[in-house]
């Protein structure tokens, strides 16, 4: 299976196009690894160069995306340069809180007003509660997780945090995600038009496959890597 | 009616085996297999199982899988299993079963021997109630006392709730209780 896997990873000489053109869903992630589009022609080594990219970080998270029984060795984690992971990641947030989540909730408030009563009310708050706990599980993160992992980039380890804690206290943020695609697509009255729910159902779903590429690479390629710098600098 | 198995194992030769085993079984229809867990869940809505029979390497979480689909997962292995692996399936397959082991295994787990029909996916009566006291806020306990049964019983019946609407949050649960005509506004907190 490993070798298997291994040649059909991407390379760093195919064209950037040729990845997106066969895995079309790898476009969100551009902007999110700081990349822009407009890459022409261009390999993936180069067009990571110009925006100042590590090509091997970029390769690691394109090919988790896209394979998914890939899980990167150690070996593979602590060989790339990974000054990009927390960038990224937050990058990714913002991209959940501010857009996809945004998205969401528009087609969401298109389907209430066409609920009676206070059905559409308890339908969108059940969103808007779901979208409370995405922002509370990220700003955990952010204010906890990720700095510490600054820190220690830096040859720092300057908080009592450890990253035990983030694996015990990781919670699942598409659970309810799956259930807002149940109710959705199974359970609206046939009065509430099908293009509006056909809309929110691809949307629901990308963005519960993208938020479990979210958790993979936090829990696969952040916790060993986070776990290692730990062992190597004592507070 | 024919039960739909799905196996997703990738062994070609243990599918093959399999095949040969159940193909001659008027009770199952063998789907066409899956060599990897790749894209199952659009596979699962697209071909309606009524057992997956899955090599437990494959997967993680089996409650996940069952929230995708109602169907009897069953887990495929090849040697000793630590129990921890198994315990959320519904039955076990070792490739070292007879052939009559391995029918008499998957008949049981197929959901059409329950007795309440294949396509019964609507809530019972009992069900229904311990969701309407969901939906208000109650606890396990709460609705146990009310509804004068053990909290065993109870959480029996909410996996059964979650098994068949695919929604396992309670919040999820009261949408979805409303939707149904279930609870009106005034019997929310």
């Amino acid at each position: 299976m490993k070798t298997n896997m291994k040649s059909r990873l991407f390379s760093s000489d195919s064209r950037l196009s040729d990845l997106i053109t066969a895995h079309p869903s790898l476009l969100s992630l551009l902007t999110r690894l700081g990349l822009s589009l407009g890459f022409g022609d261009r390999s993936i080594a180069d067009v990571c160069d110009a925006s100042g990219v590590d090509t091997d970080f970029f390769l690691l998270i394109c090919n988790v995306y896209t394979f998914n029984n890939y899980v990167p060795s150690t070996a593979a984690i602590l060989g790339t340069d990974m000054t990009g992971l927390v960038p990224y990641l937050e990058k990714s947030h913002r991209y959940y809180v501010d857009k996809r989540l945004p998205h969401i909730e528009r087609h969401l408030d298109a389907i209430a007003c066409q609920l009676q009563g206070r059905i559409g009310q308890v339908f969108i708050s059940f969103f808007k509660q779901y979208k409370q706990e995405v922002e509370t599980h990220f700003s955990h993160e952010e204010q906890d997780v990720f700095p510490h992992i600054q820190a220690l980039m830096g040859g720092r380890r300057d908080t009592t945090y450890s990253i035990g804690e983030f694996l015990h206290t990781h919670s699942d943020i598409e659970g309810k995600l799956d259930d807002l695609l149940n109710i959705v697509f199974k359970y609206l009255p046939p009065q509430v038009d099908d293009d509006d729910v056909l809309d929110v159902v691809y949307d629901i779903l990308r963005l519960s496959e993208d938020l479990k590429k979210h958790t993979f690479i936090e829990e696969k390629i952040m916790v060993p890597l986070v776990k290692h710098l730990e062992n190597a600098i004592m507070p | 009616m024919k039960q739909r198995v799905l196996i997703v194992e990738p062994s070609e030769l243990i599918v093959a085996g399999l095949k040969a085993i159940l193909d001659g079984q008027v009770r199952f229809k063998v789907l066409e297999p899956e060599a990897t867990a790749d894209n199952l869940s659009e596979r699962l809505v697209a071909s309606r199982p009524d057992i997956l029979l899955i090599n437990p390497t494959l997967t993680g979480s089996v409650s996940r899988l069952r929230g995708q689909y109602p169907m009897a997962v069953v887990a495929l292995v090849y040697q000793y299993v630590e129990r921890d692996v198994i315990k959320d399936y519904d039955a076990v397959v070792d490739i070292r079963d007879s052939r009559a082991g391995i029918i008499e295994t998957l008949a049981q787990a197929s959901p059409g021997d329950s007795g309440a029909g294949r396509s019964n996916y609507e809530l019972t009566k009992r069900e229904t109630a311990v969701l309407v006291q969901l939906a208000q806020g109650k606890t396990n306990k709460e609705i146990a006392d009310a509804l004068n049964v053990s909290v065993h019983t109870v959480i029996s019946h909410r996996k059964n709730i979650t098994h068949k609407t695919g929604i396992k949050s309670v919040a999820g649960l009261t949408v979805y209780a409303m939707l149904n005509g279930l609870i009106d506004e005034n019997n929310l907190l």
